[in-house]
């Protein structure tokens, strides 16, 4: 199939692009070669590093972690992550982050497509700068709103819930949906809109059905900085739980027990946190350049 | 089913986007709108289809006041000068969206899909995603869908731009046949008059919002109202030549002179502007009474089998539309012959006062 002679001017480009680099690299001298792969390397240890040690700490012991400086688990343990899949402490922990997570996804989700689409498409007074007052919203930082909505959900009796952190993180996260999903709909031409309600369209089966299939990747994103600034928001989401709703960040801050610090179990916690991200951006990997221009190419 | 638009404003931000247009489309007509870029024909088809309502005036279809009707219950059809398909629909589906809307019978769409498939020559491609397709077969998919459904009025806006001319003229020549056979109205823009020519049908003349001239496309070119219409709707556009006639003799711009003739004795001495088709003049003499001028070359201009050659003296310019392929040097001098009997003639206000006596007819 490689050797095929390629049979599209696009592909034709591409081989010769390919067979050009190849040339060149083999070319270029060793030293050269070897100062960049160097370079590599060395780029890659140094943001993997934190991430090893994080590993590596979490298939320790305590008394290996504390003990002296090891450059991988010599007394090779599962404990710290057994601990955490069977204590409710710290697995609730996980599911209390991932709910409100979820319910401000899709809370932000389902506000944000209309409000986008309002502003991709009708022009009404002053709708600029509102348009860049949501943006406003992401510039203050959540500290700010921190004693109102304490106040405010003690009263209502949101204390402690999971809608409670998922509104609170509506604040920022759904004026960035609305910036993100504002600019892949803008990619879409109003013609086929129109075309649409010509055809007899009614518009919320044009929304569902025609609109919302064209700018998926589009809210893929979208979802993904949703999941990504909730998930790692500590602030908001620590001071409005107690316990019901305790996220896994706040979890963290408080092991220390009576034999002092849990290290392993820390390091195994941080290890989980990371992984539902990665899980996420796999994804969306192809679209997320996109989205941080916020839809806008 | 028959279209009237009563005295249609349309104001948009106080600028006026179309004023006092008043036309009325008769049942399985095909109807051209010729006219410039920005002239107002998409709007106008904007507000037929009713994506947009009228500032001022009424729309009837059918006798039936539609003006404040939203699209959806208008049963129109458009085709965008861009190829607007769903994406995420496979080229059956597209074709197939307004009757699925429309409630008709799952054998009866798929009967109509295919039978408007074959007319468009897409019946292989029918499985495929409109962005799998080249321009020319998406276009073809946005026809499908626009005719699949049996609208009373199908807009097309300029839908032949984004193609290659070949394919225009093919398509061109489908257009008329398939609308041969139906009884709706049709309405076509265009910012070229040879498509118009080519089309046949009527033609509207628009410019800057109004409405110039409508009527059957031969009389509208034989025989405009005025001299923007008569530019308009004319490729390389009609010569314009100011000229004064005495009681016996004509003078064009002092250059060339002919007496008087038959045709031209009704009109009162003065000064006039004189139209000349740019395909009337021509290289040697026609007849006795052809005017010649002698002009300089400016660009002699090769168009596949024919020659614009683009001429000026101390006073005007003309183009003159040439058969064959002709060679000239840049301001070379050129005797050109004017054939008098085919001059239109304009007063100081633009409107026709006089038409050449072989097209007055009817």
């Amino acid at each position: 199939m490689s050797d095929a002679l390629p049979t599209t001017p696009e592909a034709v480009r591409q081989r010769a692009a390919a067979t050009s680099n190849r040339k060149r690299r083999r070319n270029r001298s060793a030293p050269r070669q070897w100062r960049r792969r160097g370079l590599m390397a060395a780029y890659i240890v140094f943001v993997l590093l934190p991430i090893y040690w994080l590993l590596n700490m979490s298939f320790q012991s305590n008394t290996e972690i504390l003990g002296g400086l090891t450059l991988w688990p010599e007394d090779f343990t599962l404990e710290h992550y057994s601990k955490i899949f069977t204590q409710s402490s710290w697995y609730m922990g996980y599911v209390n982050s991932i709910t409100y997570v979820l319910i401000n996804m899709l809370l932000s989700i389902v506000v944000a497509l209309p409000a986008a689409y309002a502003f991709s498409r009708y022009k009404f007074i002053g709708d600029k700068h509102l348009f860049f007052w949501l943006l406003t919203n992401l510039m203050a930082p959540p500290a700010v709103f921190l004693l109102p909505y304490f106040q405010l959900y003690y009263t209502v009796g949101l204390f402690d819930t999971h809608v409670a952190v998922a509104l609170a993180h509506c604040l920022f996260n759904i004026p960035l949906a609305v910036w993100i999903l504002e600019g892949f709909m803008s990619g879409v031409p109003k013609e086929i809109d129109e075309t649409a309600f010509i055809d007899g369209y009614r518009f919320p089966a044009f929304f569902v059905k025609i609109f919302i299939p064209m700018i998926s990747s589009g809210i893929g994103v979208t979802l993904f900085f949703l999941f990504m600034f909730s998930w790692v928001e500590l602030l908001l989401a620590s001071t409005l739980t107690a316990t019901n709703a305790q996220p896994i960040a706040s979890v963290m801050t408080q092991t220390k027990g009576a034999s002092g610090i849990d290290w392993g179990a820390l390091a195994a916690a941080g290890a989980l946190t990371i992984l539902p991200g990665i899980v996420v951006v796999y994804f969306v990997r192809n679209h997320i350049a996109k989205g941080f221009a916020l839809g806008r190419t | 089913m028959s279209l009237i638009l009563d005295n249609i404003d349309y104001i948009v931000g106080g600028a006026s986007h179309m004023s006092g247009v008043s036309l009325e489309l008769e049942p399985g007509s095909f109807n051209v709108l010729l006219g410039r870029t920005l002239a107002g024909k998409t709007t106008l088809m904007r507000l037929i289809a009713g994506l947009d309502v009228p500032t001022r005036g009424r729309i009837w279809m059918d006798g039936k006041e539609v003006t404040g009707r939203s699209v959806r219950r208008r049963n129109v059809s458009m085709v965008y000068q861009q190829f607007i398909n769903y994406p995420g629909l496979t080229v059956y589906d597209n074709i197939a969206s307004p009757l699925k809307l429309a409630k008709v019978a799952r054998p009866e769409i798929d009967r109509r899909v295919r039978g408007v498939a074959e007319m468009l020559h897409i019946e292989h491609l029918l499985d495929r995603l409109p962005l799998e397709l080249s321009g020319g077969q998406q276009q073809r998919t946005a026809m499908g869908r626009a005719l699949a459904k049996d609208a009373d009025v199908i807009l097309f806006d300029e839908p032949l731009v984004n193609l290659d001319y070949k394919l225009r003229e093919e398509f061109r020549e489908e257009l008329r046949s398939v609308f041969s056979e139906r009884n709706c109205i049709a309405v076509y823009a265009t910012t070229e008059p040879t498509e118009a020519l080519a089309l046949g049908g009527n033609t509207a003349v628009i410019h800057e919002g109004r409405l110039l001239q409508y009527g059957r496309t031969e009389e509208v070119y034989h025989r405009p109202h005025d001299i923007l219409t008569a530019e308009l709707f004319s490729e390389p556009p009609i010569n314009i030549v100011s000229g004064d006639v005495s009681s016996d003799a004509v003078s064009l711009d002092n250059t060339g002179f002919f007496p008087v003739g038959d045709d031209l004795r009704g009109l009162a001495p003065g000064t006039y502007r004189f139209g000349v088709r740019a395909s009337h003049i021509s290289l040697v003499p026609q007849s006795k009474s052809d005017v010649e001028l002698t002009m300089t070359v400016d660009l002699a201009e090769i168009s596949g089998s024919e020659t614009f050659l683009h001429v000026h003296n101390e006073l005007f310019h003309m183009t003159a539309h040439l058969k064959g392929i002709h060679d000239f040097g840049v301001d070379v001098p050129v005797t050109l012959y004017i054939p008098t009997h085919k001059v239109y003639v304009f007063d100081r206000e633009g409107r026709v006062v006089h038409i050449p006596a072989h097209l007055r007819g009817s």
